[in-house]
């Protein structure tokens, strides 16, 4: 089992092919979630707070602005964090989306920076394309390698 | 490459020429003998440069900016250093040029520096961090020494301190710290002092080295066979005197009005970044703080440790309204102790926002600078980056140290 970090960060579709493959996906909605139920900050409604851009600047430089550093913050340790990736272009906002071109530029350049498996495939136009592109991902997880931790686990 | 021959600096840009700067950067370039050059391309490279890069950047500029680089770094621009630059405050061209910047770095061994410029960017802003680019590629050899041989000098004219420092064989045998007033006059006496507890007089001096602001007037009145930018100097200084010629090193030097953060590999600086136009984030911060409460400069850093900044409410790190959140905090009753912290951690987190970004942070991590002497420095910086923070003996001495050094150089020349 790999951790696949996926793109757009918020696509419930590629996350669910994920772990139906038997990988964890890294997703945004995981890490909205542990933010927004973090108990003693109240800082809503994500309780993203002015330390969070601060954060974001390993990834982006003061100049950049807070938003995106702000969503640096939470997706630049999913980058760090995963070791295999899948990107989609050119996908409908229903699809995922950061919701800031600048954040999905530097996440994507990030994703390609790793040394590690990736997929990169445009969103499917036709039903025949729409059946390729889930033949390409599956293809694509079943060739993962299991992670370090998992052979680990499958002992105990 | 010797020191007359022009150096070539690729111009990575997304387009000085419609910012109103260009001429500025002509200019900054023809005074240190180097040639801006355009690295060429072909035309095709730009349709697939964003996905190739990484960076699909909706702006066609910042892809001809990534497909200058990779021209670059692949050789097909016969360049000696490489200058990136954009607009300030366009968050695309900021995350564009951070990355070229570190992709360059990663690739090849070229100098690099990077710049956001506005409309009122002048030549003299960009003058020491040019001279730094030219002085690391057309002085490689100078660079790589490593020991101190001879009898020579070093004189640092900084902006608030003059500092001189005489060394023999490898060893500093005098040195002398004053304020700076007089440029000429100061630096003088600092030296006086050096060659006092050296020893020695000026005449026997065999090459003498100048850096700092005002080197250049120091330089010719003392006739120095060496003037160099403080870039260079002080971050071979730092290496110098914490021991860590080799290898990786990050220097932070923060100065009475400036601060740079120099990244150095092998003793001779790759990347770095010299922030100049808040002095919120140099040392001046610091000794308007300890006059405030009514505590000498020296005695700043002692107060600071015992403190916690976290009980000081800072909501500028502005010189003028940053002193006044610390007035405001001592009014309801701060501790000048915890007040002291937070104008040490003001310091530290304004320099880790604007300058370190702009460089890769390699451990060890040398602080220098007058600054450094203040224990609470080293201490909120290391808390801030959870890393070591190394701070050599006479790490106040760098600049001088450094002089002295790479001016032995011509001695044996």
């Amino acid at each position: 089992m790999a951790k696949v970090i996926i793109y757009p960060t918020n696509s419930l579709i590629l996350s669910d092919l994920v772990q139906r493959f038997g990988h964890t996906p890294i997703a945004m909605m995981e890490k909205i979630k542990e933010k927004v139920t973090t108990v003693g900050v109240d800082s809503p409604p994500m309780n993203i707070t002015a330390e969070e851009p601060k954060h974001g600047l390993k990834y982006a430089a003061v100049e950049v602005p807070a938003g995106v550093r702000g969503r640096m913050a939470i997706v630049g340790p999913m980058i760090e964090e995963a070791e295999a990736g899948i990107i989609v272009g050119e996908s409908p906002m229903a699809f995922g989306c950061m919701g800031c071109a600048r954040t999905n530029e530097l996440t994507k350049y990030l994703i390609r920076s790793r040394e590690m498996p990736i997929l990169e495939l445009e969103f499917p136009q036709t039903d025949d394309e729409g059946q390729e592109f889930v033949y390409k991902i599956a293809e694509f997880l079943e060739s993962l390698p299991e992670s370090e931790g998992d052979s680990e686990e499958a002992t105990e | 490459m010797n020191d007359e021959a022009v150096v070539k600096v690729a111009l990575v840009s997304c387009g000085s020429e419609y910012a109103g700067v260009h001429g500025e950067l002509e200019s900054v370039a023809s005074s240190v003998n180097a040639k801006l050059v355009y690295p060429e391309i072909e035309i095709d490279i730009l349709d697939d440069i964003g996905k190739d890069f990484g960076i699909e950047a909706a702006s066609p500029d910042l892809r001809l900016m990534m497909a200058r680089a990779k021209a670059v770094v692949e050789g097909l621009s016969d360049v000696d250093g490489v200058f990136i630059t954009s607009c300030f405050r366009c968050a695309e061209a900021a995350i564009v040029r951070n990355e070229v910047r570190r992709y360059i770095n990663k690739h090849s061994e070229l100098p690099v520096i990077s710049y956001s410029f506005t409309e009122r960017t002048t030549a003299a802003t960009l003058l020491t961090r040019m001279e730094a680019l030219t002085t690391i590629a057309r002085r490689r050899h100078l660079l790589a020494r490593e020991k101190q041989s001879g009898l020579t000098a070093g004189i640092d004219s900084g902006s608030t301190t003059t500092k001189a420092v005489v060394m023999r064989d490898n060893e500093i045998i005098g040195s002398g710290w004053v304020p700076t007033i007089k440029v000429i006059d100061s630096a003088t006496e600092a030296f006086n002092q050096a060659l006092e507890e050296a020893g020695v007089k000026q005449e026997d001096i065999q090459a003498i080295g100048t850096t700092g602001y005002g080197r250049f007037l120091i330089g010719e009145h003392f006739g120095a066979k060496l003037i160099q930018e403080e870039i260079t100097v002080n971050s071979k200084g730092a290496v110098y005197l914490a021991n860590s010629q080799k290898g990786h090193a990050t220097v932070i030097d923060i100065g009475g009005m400036d601060n740079k953060a120099i990244s150095v590999d092998d003793g001779i600086p790759g990347m770095f970044t010299m922030g100049g136009i808040c002095a919120g984030a140099s040392g001046r911060f610091l000794d308007m703080t300890a006059k405030r409460l009514g505590v000498d400069i020296t005695e700043l850093g002692a107060l600071a440790v015992k403190g916690m900044e976290q009980n000081v409410d800072m909501n500028s790190y502005c010189i003028v309204f940053g002193i006044q959140s610390l007035v405001n905090s001592l009014a309801k009753g701060s501790t000048p102790e915890d007040v002291a912290a937070a104008a040490c951690h003001s310091v530290v987190e304004q320099i880790f926002e604007q300058q370190l970004q702009e460089v890769d942070v390699k451990e060890p991590l040398i602080l220098v600078g007058g600054s450094s002497l203040i224990e609470g420095v080293p201490k909120a910086l290391g808390e801030l980056l959870k890393i070591n923070v190394l701070v050599p003996p006479n790490s106040h001495l760098i600049g001088a140290v450094g002089s002295a050094l790479l001016s032995s150089g011509f001695v044996e020349e």
